[in-house]
Parts: structure tokens; C-alpha cells; sequence
């Protein structure tokens, strides 16, 4: 299955018509970075902001993603972090972070009613672990920044996090560990906190 | 329009810092123009290319600093359309332009000059 997936992500990524300079998307992100920190001044906004940001982005580039690759409902979250790394990220920015599978949550008691195997995922997650990020390409992080909390590329959590809600996926996604502060990796955690009910738009009545 | 006025002037700085790096980049193994009309090629060619795969259609100047730039089917603008018709679509579409419009300003100051950089879209495709 997971070389499949990386054939896919990797044909997407060759058919796109169209692709922006690297450097430029680099420095307009920057640019962006830096003009939020002087709109709200404190970090843990900007944070929020760039999530927000990341969040409306994810909303309509998964519609892109499905239209474009034609994959299916996932059987399990734990097939959920495979397509995210090796067809996603793959496909849009031409690099597969590395998943590990966070340990399966222990087994809750049978619930009547409850919904096939899916539910068991509920609680599960996954770790993306980006070699490279090709948003941080000139990027140095002066040190209140680093002090202040600033996840620089934390609009990959938000489009995660927006593009699984259109797939009735609730899920947190955070950056764990990142390079640009000194960490060994860069790392985002994504945990499945719920499936959606989904939702009956509403009606002319 | 005070709110509108807030982001087309985030939109230009966004644009001013992008220009200036980008053209520091572009420009690092290069000598330094000598005339400004040199300059204002570069960025109706490698500044244009680079940001939006095209050179730039038709260029103009009245010899006496000013330079019309003129582009027939600009990227950022070229799919713009909206419900309330063409009138509107052009006017919402000038804050498109707003960062495109500072990228050639932050450009042209990183190359050292001072400049006013004024879009304006007379027609959507």
C-alpha cells in the first residue's frame, strides 16, 4: 500500500501545471511571518494566527488533493498518516516527511451503537517527521523569538488540521520539536480526537 | 475604506521585504546597473519571470522617470471574477495588486532606488 501511495504522490507532484518559486514562497511565508508578529506582538497569537491561517487554507486544498488523486475513505488513522506524508505533502510540496505510528490507544469498553472499526482509531496518532521544510529555507529565528514560542511553520498544523475536518476527521495537530529552534528534528504530532457526524446542510424549509 | 487601506499596506510590505531579498538574491554574483533603465528591465524580465513565468508585454516611459509597465494577462488578477459583475471584480482586484505592487518596489530600493509604484488594472480577461 505504501509504495503505491508514493507512486501517487509522486506522479501529482510531476502533473502540476503549476508551481511557484520555491524562494519566493519561501519569503513571502517569511514576510508574512514577520508582518504578524509586528500586527499582535505576542507570540502565542502569532502561533494562533498562522494555525488560522494553515486551517482555511487546508479547508479547500483538500478538495484540490481529492479531485487530483481520486483516493478514498482510509480504513484507519493509522492509513490516514501514510496518505498525509507520502501522497500529500508529497504532491504539494515535493517532500515525505517520515510517519511513525503512535501506539494504538488501549480498547474502550463496547459501546452500543458504536460505528465499525474505525471508532477504534479514535485516540490514535501519528508523527511527522520533516527532513526538510522547504518553508524555513532562509529563515533564522532571533533569539525572543525563540523565546517567545513561535512554531515559524505551524500553517502546516493548521492545513492538517483544516483538510482532515472536510473528511470528518477532528484531530490536534502540533509541532513538537523544530529545527529553527534548535532541536534535533522537526516534528508535528497529529491525534485523532473524534470522527464527524456528517452534517446535513441546511434546507430551503 | 480604513480596513481596506490596513491590508493593502500589509500586502505592500509583504511585498516590499519579498522583492528586496528576492532581488538580493538574484542580483548577488552581478555588477550593479548603471542605468535605471537597466534596472527597470531586470524587473520587467527577471522579476517577472521569476514570480509570475511571464516577461512583462509593453513598456513605457516619458524619459523623465516615470515607466508604465504593462502586463496583458496578469497572474495574481487573471482569474479573478465576481458575482457582482466586471466593475467590481476590477476594483476588488486592485488589492491583488497590492503585493505584486510592493515586490517591484522592495525591488528597486534593494537596488537603490526610491520609487512610487502604482497598480492599476484597466480590464480583467
Amino acid at each position: 500500500m505504501s509504495k503505491q501511495y508514493k507512486g501517487i504522490g509522486e506522479d501529482l507532484w510531476k502533473g502540476r501545471p503549476e508551481k511557484v518559486n520555491a524562494e519566493l514562497f519561501a519569503l513571502t511565508y517569511g514576510a508574512l511571518v514577520v508582518q504578524l508578529i509586528q500586527d499582535y506582538e505576542d507570540y502565542s497569537e502569532v502561533n494562533k494566527q498562522i494555525d488560522k491561517m494553515g486551517y482555511n487554507i487546508g479547508t479547500r486544498l483538500i478538495e484540490d488533493f481529492l479531485a487530483k488523486s481520486g483516493i478514498g475513505r482510509c480504513a484507519d488513522f493509522r492509513e490516514v498518516g501514510e496518505v498525509v506524508s507520502k501522497v500529500g505533502f508529497k504532491s504539494f510540496l515535493n517532500i515525505t516527511p517520515t510517519v511513525t505510528h503512535g501506539a494504538p490507544p488501549p480498547p474502550s469498553s463496547p459501546r452500543p451503537g458504536s460505528t465499525g472499526p474505525s471508532q477504534a482509531s479514535v485516540g490514535s496518532s501519528f508523527t511527522l517527521t520533516l527532513d526538510e521544510n522547504p518553508l524555513a529555507e532562509f529563515v533564522e529565528l532571533p533569539e525572543e523569538v525563540l523565546e517567545g514560542g513561535l512554531w515559524f511553520s505551524n500553517v502546516y498544523c493548521g492545513v492538517i488540521r483544516g483538510a482532515l475536518e472536510m473528511v470528518q476527521m477532528q484531530v490536534e495537530a502540533n509541532f513538537i520539536s523544530d529545527v529553527l529552534r534548535g532541536d534535533e528534528t522537526t516534528e508535528i504530532r497529529v491525534k485523532l480526537i473524534k470522527y464527524l457526524e456528517e452534517e446535513v446542510p441546511v434546507g430551503d424549509d | 475604506d480604513e480596513a481596506e487601506e490596513a491590508v493593502r499596506s500589509r500586502l505592500e510590505a509583504i511585498g516590499l521585504h519579498v522583492g528586496a531579498n528576492f532581488t538580493e538574491r538574484l542580483c548577488r554574483d552581478r555588477p550593479l546597473f548603471g542605468e535605471t533603465l537597466d534596472a527597470i528591465k531586470f524587473i520587467c524580465k527577471d522579476i517577472w519571470a521569476a514570480c509570475w513565468d511571464k516577461q512583462v508585454d509593453n513598456l513605457r516611459t516619458n524619459h523623465r522617470g516615470v515607466y508604465v509597465l504593462q502586463d496583458n494577462s496578469f497572474k495574481p488578477v487573471s482569474r479573478i471574477s465576481s458575482w457582482e459583475g466586471r466593475a467590481e471584480a476590477i476594483r476588488r482586484a486592485k488589492l491583488y495588486a497590492a503585493m505584486p505592487a510592493g515586490i517591484i518596489r522592495g525591488a528597486l530600493s534593494r537596488l537603490g532606488f526610491q520609487t512610487t509604484v502604482s497598480p492599476e488594472i484597466t480590464s480583467l480577461p
